[in-house]
């Protein structure tokens, strides 16, 4: 079953870049950027959001493709900072 | 300036004709509100209107030979006409009249079709040869001047825009699918195509001859390079920047020539700043100069433009342009157009132009072409700090280049390497492909077709616009250097296809004004191409000869300012008009056009709209989109605007 973190990603993704197209080939591993879905502007809005409704810090050293080129990353890395944040807390 | 309409094919009878070349030229008449006539012959028709500028006494047309035989129809400035009258006269030929028109029609005489290699100007016009019973069609050599045409029951029609083909009975508009995928990754389309299914435009360079119901038509010019390890034209920096001075002055002095006064455009950037402090020398009632400035600091230019006024002395108007200007003026500017576009630059292009009509002046120079023929635009330099990041793919360092090409991108400035080297796709494009430096901008421009509807992706069928412009490229390109190759395509697609066109002669000539471009003489076209690259793109900086000539004429901070590209505010300018962008993007509105998919446009016009941050590829999808609705509704009407098939 998907984590509801990466269903929330993908439906920020599908709503904001593929302007609710449900049909398009998506994967969790498709490349935002080798598939021309995404821009400087768009990488803004998408840090934007993991920002607020994830409540992590996202520093500029983290804004590489490594980090948020498909689901799968972002996903990956929203559930790295999560656990760091737990891990503090704990 | 003017307009030209006419027709070639079987004979109808002399009224219908007369009421068809009326309606036709009555659609043109922004184009020449001075004056109109009309030739009608056995087999061809003639009509025109004048915008008059030379020969503003004896140059009615259309225009007989002293014969009989030749009429002429036509469009444009012939710049060289005195020396080419000249020559003539010394040959013992007879002018009855002082306009270049009449240049033409004897150039005609002596030389036939061959006449268009001798011109020096902006052009399109229709000799009508009544012996042969043959039609002539021409189009100047960089496509400052329209020419449309399209068949219809074995008669061939033809005018300077479109709307005046559509009076033709039976030619309905009907948008070309094709054409729109093209516009929706090049900006325009690749010419003969047009928006239009079924109407053509007769390419730059080109002339197209009509006889016994066969037209044929063939460049008489093209566009050269020298090959690579060519050195070109070898002089030092100094005698090349000299000559591109004088060839760049005098190109200034014969596009003065008029009849009634000439202004220029003053941008605030280099180029029509060198225009206009060429011209200002050589008009001694003093130069009348026009700019537009912005209530958006991020798009004025009005700092630059003053410094030139006050170091020319030229008496100076500027008309001020508000955000929600861009969407008052988009249904006229999309009229003009003719096509849908996907920038909002032409909106305060076409306020300019009224403005200087209003001010009294037809006739105005400006700066255009030069970033063309002496590499300014960014991507040139954009296309070589990609090949520069992809010989060292893991360099953290050599991505920061981009930013400093591009300050003015805010959301660009903010990303780091890694995401710099992604969105130029700096190791993901072949550096020897022939379309390498536009692929970025090709990217971008293209993800807007996300909103084309099931059934216009069916119609295409998996068609690639990009795959045909690379299709058209010369044999001898793959051995131009890599500057040459990027400013190839820059000057034959989009400099006709939408910077002459949208932004050009569209624009201004909606107001009945004539625009003249120094940089584009066929004299300094051809020098420009032989030009080694060093001393055009010098490091980052483009221009870099233009930069050298310069001196003295322009003030240094306008020489050595950074970049900064034309625009002008976009869909933000939208958000609260209401009225006609509700109804045109509407559900309804896009469902019933069938160009696009209701539902993910929606959800762009809704971003758009009620977001500030909208990024460069939203934005042109969003004018794109309403564009094409406008376009839709100025021209289709009711009708269905495509025809669903299946490309096979």
């Amino acid at each position: 079953m998907t984590d509801p973190s990466t269903a929330e990603i993908r439906t920020f993704i599908v709503d904001n870049f593929l302007f609710g197209d449900e049909n398009h080939p998506l994967t969790d591993d498709t490349s935002l950027i080798e598939n021309d879905l995404i821009d400087s502007t768009g990488i803004l809005e998408l840090v934007a959001f993991l920002e607020q409704r994830f409540a992590i810090a996202v520093n500029d050293s983290d804004i590489v493709p490594a980090n948020l080129d498909s689901i799968a990353r972002i996903s990956s890395f929203v559930g790295g900072r999560l656990g760091q944040s737990n891990s503090a807390a704990n | 300036m003017c307009g030209v309409a006419g027709y070639c094919g079987p004979a109808f009878g002399a009224d219908n004709a007369q009421a068809l070349l009326r309606d036709m030229t009555g659609a043109l008449r922004h184009r020449g509100p001075d004056d109109g006539g009309l030739y009608i012959g056995e087999a061809a028709g003639l009509g025109h209107r004048r915008l008059s500028v030379v020969g503003i006494s004896d140059g009615h047309q259309p225009m007989v030979s002293a014969d009989g035989h030749v009429h002429i129809s036509y469009n444009g400035e012939i710049f060289n006409y005195v020396e080419l009258r000249d020559a003539m006269m010394q040959r013992g030929r007879i002018f009855k009249t002082s306009s270049d028109t009449e240049v033409i029609l004897h150039l005609y005489e002596e030389l036939g079709p061959d006449c268009v290699s001798l011109l020096n100007g902006d052009f399109a016009f229709a000799i009508w040869d009544e012996r042969r019973k043959r039609m002539m069609l021409a189009r100047d050599r960089m496509g400052v001047r329209p020419l449309f045409h399209s068949w219809q029951n074995g008669t061939l029609y033809f005018a300077s825009e479109v709307k005046a083909l559509l009076e033709v009975p039976g030619l309905v508009a009907r948008i070309d699918p094709v054409a729109l995928d093209q516009i929706f990754t090049l900006w325009a389309p690749i010419a003969p195509r047009t928006a239009f299914l079924g109407i053509s435009q007769l390419p730059p360079a080109h002339i197209m001859l009509i006889e016994g119901g066969e037209a044929a038509s063939r460049p008489y010019w093209n566009l050269e390079f020298p090959d690579a390890n060519d050195p070109g034209d070898d002089r030092s920096e100094a005698a090349l920047a000299e000559e591109l001075r004088a060839l760049l002055d005098d190109a200034t002095r014969i596009r003065l020539r008029a009849d009634v006064p000439v202004g220029s455009y003053l941008s605030g950037g280099i180029d029509s700043s060198v225009i206009a402090a060429m011209a200002a020398k050589k008009v001694p009632q003093g130069l009348r100069t026009f700019s537009v400035t912005f209530t958006d600091a991020d798009y004025d230019e009005s700092v630059y433009q003053s410094q030139m006024v006050e170091m020319l002395g030229t008496t100076h108007t500027s008309v001020q342009f508000r955000a929600s200007d861009t969407a008052d003026l988009f249904p006229e500017v999309v009229s003009g157009t003719e096509q849908p576009i996907l920038r909002t630059a032409p909106s305060p292009l076409y306020r300019l132009a009224d403005h200087v009509r209003e001010q009294g002046i037809k006739v105005v120079l400006t700066g255009e072409g030069a970033d063309e023929i002496l590499a300014g635009y960014d991507l040139f330099a954009e296309a070589r700090v990609r090949r520069f990041c992809a010989r060292q793919p893991r360099s953290r360092i050599r991505p920061h280049l981009f930013r400093k090409l591009y300050p003015y991108l805010p959301a660009l400035q903010q990303q780091t390497p890694e995401y710099l080297a992604a969105f130029f796709g700096a190791g993901l494009d072949a550096a020897d492909e022939p379309l390498f430096s536009h692929r970025p901008r090709l990217r971008s421009t293209a993800a807007a077709k996300m909103f084309f509807s099931d059934d216009l992706r069916a119609t295409l069928g998996g068609y690639d616009a990009a795959e045909e412009l690379a299709s058209t490229l010369p044999a001898a390109f793959v051995r131009w250097h890599p500057l040459h190759q990027a400013q190839y395509i820059e000057t034959t697609q989009l400099l006709p296809g939408y910077i002459l066109s949208s932004q050009g002669d569209r624009m201004a000539m909606a107001h009945g004004v004539e625009t003249r471009f120094p940089f584009l003489d066929p004299r300094l076209v051809e020098f420009s191409a032989r030009i080694p690259p060093r001393f055009k793109l010098r490091g980052l900086s483009g221009k870099h000869l233009l930069k050298i000539a310069a001196r003295g004429l322009v003030p240094d901070a306008i020489v050595k300012r950074p970049k900064q590209p034309y625009r002008a505010p976009e869909s933000v300018s939208f958000a609260r008009k209401g009225g006609y962008v509700a109804e045109r993007l509407s559900a309804a509105a896009l469902a019933d056009a069938g160009l696009f998919n209701p539902r993910s446009s929606g959800k762009l016009v809704e971003k758009c709209l009620n977001k500030q941050a909208a990024g460069f590829r939203d934005n042109a999808a969003f004018v794109g989109v309403l564009s094409t609705q406008l376009w839709v509704d100025r021209f289709a009407g009711k009708q269905p605007p495509f025809q669903k098939t299946r490309r096979s």
